[in-house]
């Protein structure tokens, strides 16, 4: 199969690689896919106060279009707020990847990854909120929330 | 020889050759004069440009004959290549002894152009057994003979795997079928000249092989149909002007049987040597690989298998992904990542490996026309890609974190 110029550059440069810490409050980590279908996604987002992605990150196991669809995806949603960030969709990504058919699961699997991580980091910001809402819940695991901040 | 210069090392590297090999030189060259000055048609009975073909055509069957062990020309049915070649056989027996049974024998790991032809008379009311294979792909013979019935009427199996290369005990399976009285047909095409092969030592009734897996053209292959001892006699499959004794219509290719013949007699005078020499290069790529990479395994039988074949799993990279890396290498991968079904090799699904090892298996064929040169460049360049690929994969960091990647629940997408 032939791969897409930008497909390729996304590959042999990919941006964006790495991992943040995942217990940090400030970040939310998306794991999608699986070994057994030859895709595995982590995308992980650092959420400032504002709302906004101030940096993003992926590591993946998968074919060209995957690596090259995750290396995309950070790129696009670093600088954006939460819920911009959030309707990404797969097509988009298809489209500037020129995406074949076959290929599409991999831009699906993308905009996944990035719900999921804008999921992770909405929850555990929910759990905080009602951490400190609650002050005896709060004061019941201090330790947790010292080693978070 | 003309295309081993050291030092000249051009890109990209061919490396896919289970796939199909490059035709040899001296091959084309005994094709040649079979297009423009003795290209009759080997039926016309009536002239010389005729004559001159059938002698041509005659006079390859014999070698080919030769080259499977085969007592006579007589018994080599030209067909266009091996699938054809299985087709026939299969089908063509299945149709002619159906009064005698309609039970068929075959294995998890053919190729499938038998497993399809034995998937299309299943539809029409035979019932196959697919043997499994064991984990290093090697089907025990016991297992063939435990699911003989008295409604057998023929054995499929092949001679060696074009994925894993393991070769299969043919000849212990041999004595089987022919104590039992079943046919026994083998698709020898990745074996035929890579590995001993012998239609009448090995008890073989029916076996295919083609011109492109031994630096012949493509287009041609054969079938071996025994003729005595017993005598085996099949449906055609293809109506026409009644070539090959009624078996296979069609004008035959004679410059393709001109090749076919060059390309046997090329591999029976030098394929000894050239075996080791291939598998040599074939020991030194996998020790090379091995001593820079871990969590690399070998896929098939170490021992019972093809000398050019290594298939590798890279745990943590996906082979579609591998490939990619080295995109001047041809090789190719047990992952499914181009099919629309995601579904990994079956080969090496039935042989248990787990779907996430197949997903990042790599084929490698080493053949005659490979130098240590090329094996060494593909070995550094695979290295630093896996190496690469790893430092982006998420399973290898947990693998890393000593996390056990079967232990996450993982959503099937």
């Amino acid at each position: 199969m032939a791969y897409s110029d930008k497909v390729i550059d996304h590959y042999e440069n990919p941006r964006n690689v790495g991992s943040l810490d995942p217990q940090r409050e400030d970040v939310g980590t998306g794991l999608v896919g699986a070994p057994a279908c030859g895709d595995v996604m982590r995308l992980q987002i650092r959420v400032n106060e504002e709302g906004v992605i101030e940096d993003a990150r992926f590591k993946t196991f998968g074919c060209g279009s995957a690596i090259a669809s995750s290396s995309l995806a950070t790129e696009w949603i670093k600088g954006k707020k939460l819920d911009e960030a959030g309707q990404l969709s797969n097509s988009q990504i298809a489209t500037e990847l020129n995406l074949p058919p076959v290929k599409i699961h991999c831009s699906v699997l993308a905009e996944d990854a990035i719900k999921s991580a804008i999921l992770d980091y909405k929850k555990k910001r929910e759990a905080r909120q009602a951490l400190s809402a609650a002050p005896s819940a709060a004061a019941a695991k201090p330790s947790e929330l010292s080693a978070s901040k | 020889m003309a295309y081993d210069h050291p030092g000249s090392l051009r890109l990209p590297i061919y490396m896919d050759n289970h796939s199909t090999t490059p035709v040899d030189p001296r091959v084309v060259e005994a094709m040649l004069p079979y297009f423009t000055s003795t290209f009759g048609n080997a039926a016309s009975r009536t002239h010389a440009f005729g004559w001159s073909a059938e002698a041509a055509v005659e006079d390859g069957r014999e070698t080919i004959a030769k080259f499977i062990g085969a007592s006579s020309g007589k018994e080599i049915v030209f067909t266009s290549g091996a699938t054809e070649a299985n087709n026939l056989a299969i089908k063509g027996a299945a149709e002619y002894y159906q009064a005698k049974g309609n039970h068929l024998i075959t294995t998890a790991i053919e190729h499938k152009s038998v497993l399809d032809s034995c998937k299309r008379l299943e539809r029409q009311g035979f019932e196959v057994t697919y043997v499994e294979v064991g984990k290093n792909g090697v089907v025990d013979p016991a297992k063939i003979e435990a699911a003989i019935t008295d409604k057998t009427i023929l054995v499929s199996v092949m001679l060696a795997n074009n994925e894993v290369g393991t070769i299969q005990p043919i000849g212990e399976i041999g004595k089987i079928t022919r104590a039992r009285n079943v046919l026994l047909h083998c698709d020898a095409v990745q074996g035929a000249g890579k590995t001993p092969f012998d239609v009448e030592a090995m008890n073989v009734d029916l076996a295919s092989v083609t011109a492109h897996k031994i630096y012949g053209p493509k287009g041609i292959g054969a079938l071996y149909v025994r003729r005595s001892r017993p005598r085996v006699r099949l449906v055609s499959q293809m109506d026409g002007g009644g070539h090959e004794r009624g078996n296979r219509s069609g004008t035959l290719n004679v410059a393709g049987i001109v090749g076919f013949q060059r390309a046997c007699e090329l591999m029976m005078s030098e394929g000894p040597t050239e075996n080791a020499r291939i598998r040599a290069l074939r020991d030194r790529l996998h020790q090379r690989i091995t001593a820079a990479l871990d969590q690399v395994t070998l896929n098939g039988d170490p021992e019972r298998r093809l000398s050019g074949n290594l298939n590798l799993s890279f745990a943590f990279v996906e082979g579609e992904g591998l490939m990619m890396a080295i995109k001047d290498v041809a090789v190719s991968s047990g992952s499914a990542c181009t099919s629309a079904s995601l579904e990994p090799s079956y080969v090496l699904k039935a042989m248990g490996l787990d779907e996430d090892l197949a997903h990042s298996s790599l084929r490698f064929g080493i053949g005659r026309f490979n130098t240590q040169e090329e094996v060494d460049y593909v070995a550094d360049l695979l290295i630093s890609k896996v190496k690469k690929l790893r430092d982006i994969s998420p399973l290898y960091e947990m693998h890393q974190q000593g996390i056990d990647i079967k232990s996450i629940q993982w959503a099937a997408h």
